[in-house]
């Protein structure tokens, strides 16, 4: 008979970028088979983003100095063999007490888990401004999985805005794959950088990537152009030049066909919130998180976080967070883990976390780009809400909340269901009250995370 | 320290009812606090599926539907915002001879309250609704019937009672009430109401408000499972229901297909209802039967309630048994929207008259007196 009581606990991790990846790697390293649950037909996450099979190019060339980190990770499942149930192309859309709902070749599932790690990732920050939903106007991220992902850049001429070190990063990058770069602007000022540049230094190696790529521009012929006030994109079918105004005021204008913009990154942390996790606002990169304490555990008990799912700390920081993660699930089921591997986890994420809080400090959020965005810009796309309608509706309807504001104007209701257009309505709606982001709440999360389609109940 | 209120009403609960009711009664010149636990108007009268529907109500609730249907049409006017009210008909479809036979005796018998329904033949239906996938044999049309826009209306008799000078009390959760003597007192967070009159539409917490002053009834929780798609060409010109209420759906002038499927997860303690995978996608699937091009369709987002329901599946409303100045308006059982707008009227008239025009005998609280305290009334298939 079998003895329910001695099985292996069901382990699921949901993602399987560097996070997942060294989650599972730890969580077969002490015996257990883990489930791994990953949107992507391929390893890697959206950092180390694989192109499809067939279409495969030098890693070098795709992911640059982190070519060995991504070659590991993209390994690391061919290795594990079987000791992984990876389940590639499979959404996890719904998670409701120990139960996940799966979405994978045109057919729904279900697994029951005992402890789930949600390491769920991150994806670009969105903020409108003129023109932003123009064709030919991309997210930084976009930006670079037409490159990693298709192997094509998204215009001729490409202008690139930014908030964060994903800017110089993504401007090398189309550099080298032969991009004509119009114009490089980081929309936060310049000051910051050197005044948290000691900090930056906890993270040397980090530190002299990014100015090796902002070198590599500047010498290029594109210094990225620090403190933009504002941005317009002119052009009505097509993206023709971008219009943006300097930290003195100026005006100006280059011509160019496409254009990456995106703002920092958010938290994908929908699953945490259907599974029930406790929320708090996190005041430095203004979005909502769900809490995790330093080992991984999230405010359920047999739910864990890990990665840029919880809160935005880059690749590096996954990949240990996935491991430390995973320890203290092994720990909290009572199985041997190795201390001082724990101790130097920690030390390194305590490493991690106050270069983080510098880099934080050095990109401030760029709340000046909301003042600026007129009336009639869109916000939400999908349901064609411009800011005009939040800022009336917020005055008018007293919609003093993010639900409200959602019952009221459709903000959040549309295929995104907030995912794009949510973190830059509460900023409006905030700005509109004056009051803050804090204050307005977060759009509370239904399923589906992500549209799933009627006919594959059949 | 504790703020206290003295008002010539105070209404625990904060939905379209209630506000409605603060409405008529500032209209009447009392003063009136409204205590709601969260935001008003969005709780089961916020989340429903927005039909405003009286074909297939019990036919005694006939009367209030067929009342507050002549309220709809005005309502955008007095709520000084849109409502997308539409009135699109209500069509309710049988597939089977016995539906059929239903269909036909309730068409009979809502006549008699003035309700003029129309029957259609098969061919009919299928020439009206071409996009039919199942083979119906019939249906009943109720022209008059229609949709609105449920998150809306709530919040907008909120707003306007507010705007007349009612007390709106949100986030103000009641946590006891007794009856003085010469009124009630009151006691919410960080406020104590005194009133002459108290009126209980606190949704599925309505029993155990009426518990307080003595009459113990059977409210169970009830959270219907909604799903919503993307926006598609218009189509389904009107709303849909079938016989057995498996299946309901209707169309917004956006686009979006809103359905249910069957009932939601719940948590009692905290009051509030979760849409579960296995409930969403059955209503899919049932759905998509008599619905094929939905194939083309994504659900963007399924939701779900939280709405009190009685073991007849109609409402309590009226006075207390137990308590003079008491008046009871809950559990509604998944389908009070389109009552809300009279529900308002009749409690007004309750509180200054003592009595109403419309017939709430039949939900009179003592039909239970004599029932043993229920558990969970079985949750059968409705369209809400």
């Amino acid at each position: 008979m079998l003895d329910v009581a001695k099985r292996d606990p069901a382990i699921v991790v949901v993602g399987a970028g560097p996070a997942g990846l060294r989650a599972v790697e730890t969580l077969a390293a002490a015996g257990l088979r883990p489930i791994l649950i990953d949107e992507a037909p391929r390893p890697g996450g959206q950092i180390y983003r694989q192109p499809p099979v067939g279409a495969e190019r030098p890693a070098r060339d795709l992911y640059g100095f982190e070519a060995p980190k991504a070659v590991a990770l993209h390994r690391l499942l061919d290795r594990l063999g079987d000791r992984v149930d990876h389940r590639p192309d499979t959404l996890a859309w719904s998670l409701l007490e120990n139960r996940l709902d799966l979405l994978s070749a045109g057919s729904f599932d279900q697994i029951d888990f005992d402890r789930v790690i949600l390491a769920t990732g991150a994806m670009d920050r969105v903020l409108p401004f003129a023109g932003w939903t123009t064709p030919g106007v991309f997210t930084l991220g976009a930006a670079q999985i037409a490159l990693k992902a298709q192997g094509v850049a998204i215009g001729r001429r490409v202008a690139l805005v930014g908030a964060g070190p994903l800017l110089p990063l993504v401007a090398h990058q189309y550099l080298k794959a032969g991009a004509e770069i119009a114009a490089v602007l980081d929309v936060t000022p310049l000051a910051p950088k050197i005044r948290h540049g000691l900090g930056l230094a906890w993270q040397p190696a980090t530190l002299l990537k990014g100015l090796w790529y902002t070198a590599h521009i500047t010498l290029a012929g594109h210094p990225i152009r620090f403190g933009v006030k504002s941005l317009r994109v002119e052009g009505g079918a097509r993206v023709e030049a971008l219009v943006w105004t300097d930290g003195r005021g100026r005006e100006h204008r280059v011509a160019c066909d496409a254009v990456g913009a995106s703002f920092g990154l958010r938290s994908e942390a929908q699953l945490a919130d259907l599974a029930g996790c406790r929320f708090t606002f996190d005041a430095v990169t203004r979005q909502w998180q769900p809490e995790r304490d330093p080992e991984g555990r999230s405010s359920r008990a047999d739910v864990y976080l890990a990665g840029d799912g919880a809160a935005i700390g880059g690749a590096d920081v996954a990949e240990l967070a996935g491991e430390r993660t995973a320890l203290t699930l092994l720990a909290d089921l009572g199985r041997p883990v190795d201390a001082s591997r724990v101790a130097l986890l920690d030390r390194r994420l305590a490493r991690q976390r106050r270069f983080r809080a510098a880099l934080e400090a050095a990109y401030p959020f760029p709340g000046h780009l909301l003042d600026a965005v007129p009336d009639d810009e869109m916000v939400c796309r999908c349901e064609g809400i411009t800011v005009g309608r939040l800022r009336d509706t917020a005055k008018v309807r007293e919609a003093h909340e993010m639900n409200r504001l959602k019952a009221f104007t459709r903000i959040g209701m549309g295929r995104c269901q907030g995912r794009v257009c949510g973190q830059a309505a509460a900023e409006i709606l905030a700005r509109t009250l004056a009051s803050e982001p804090a204050a307005v709440g977060r759009l509370r999360g239904n399923p589906p995370v992500k549209p799933i389609p009627v006919k594959e109940t059949l | 320290m504790v703020e206290r209120l003295d008002v010539d009403v105070a209404i625990v609960g904060g939905g379209t009812a209630a506000c409605a009711a603060a409405v008529a009664l500032r209209g009447h010149g009392l003063t009136v606090a409204v205590l709601e636990k969260r935001r008003c108007g969005a709780g089961a009268s916020g989340v429903n599926f927005g039909g405003v529907r009286q074909q297939g109500r019990d036919l005694r609730e006939l009367p209030l539907a067929r009342r507050s249907r002549t309220l709809w049409d005005g309502l955008s006017a007095l709520l000084g915002e849109d409502v997308e009210f539409e009135v699109s008909g209500h069509i309710k479809l049988a597939r089977s001879e016995a539906d059929l036979a239903d269909l036909e005796a309730y068409r009979l018998a809502a006549q008699e309250y003035g309700l003029e329904l129309t029957m259609l033949g098969a061919n009919a239906v299928h020439a009206e609704l071409p996009w039919l996938g199942e083979k119906v044999l019939g249906a009943s049309l109720s022209p008059t019937d229609g949709q609105a826009n449920p998150r809306v209306v709530g919040p907008a008799y909120a707003r306007l009672a507010r705007r007349l000078g009612a007390e709106i009390r949100e986030f103000t959760p009641v946590t006891g009430a007794v009856a003085t003597g010469r009124g009630f007192e009151i006691e919410a967070q960080g406020l104590t109401v005194t009133a002459r009159h108290l009126i209980n539409a606190a949704g599925a917490g309505g029993g155990l408000l009426a518990t307080a002053f003595g009459e113990t009834v059977p409210v169970t929780p009830l959270s219907p499972n909604m799903l919503v798609t993307e926006p598609l060409p218009y189509f389904i010109s009107r709303s849909i229901g079938v016989c057995g209420g498996d299946v309901y759906i209707r169309q917004t002038r956006r686009g979006n297909a809103i359905f249910g499927g069957g009932h939601g997860w719940q948590d009692v303690e905290l009051g509030f209802g979760r849409p579960t995978a296995e409930q969403s996608l059955d209503g899919m699937r049932r759905t998509l039967q008599l619905v094929p091009s939905l194939a083309q369709a994504n659900v963007i987002r399924t939701w779900s309630g939280f709405d009190g329901q009685m073991p007849d599946h109609i409402p309590v409303i009226g006075p207390s048994a137990t308590t003079p100045g008491l008046i009871h308006a809950f559990g509604f059982s998944g389908h009070g929207f389109q009552l809300g707008p009279v529900i308002g009227l009749i409690l007004a008239e309750l509180v200054t008259d003592g009595r109403t025009p419309s017939p709430i005998e039949p939900f009179a609280i003592t039909r239970f007196r004599d029932m043993p305290t229920a558990t969970s009334a079985e949750a059968a298939h409705t369209e809400h």
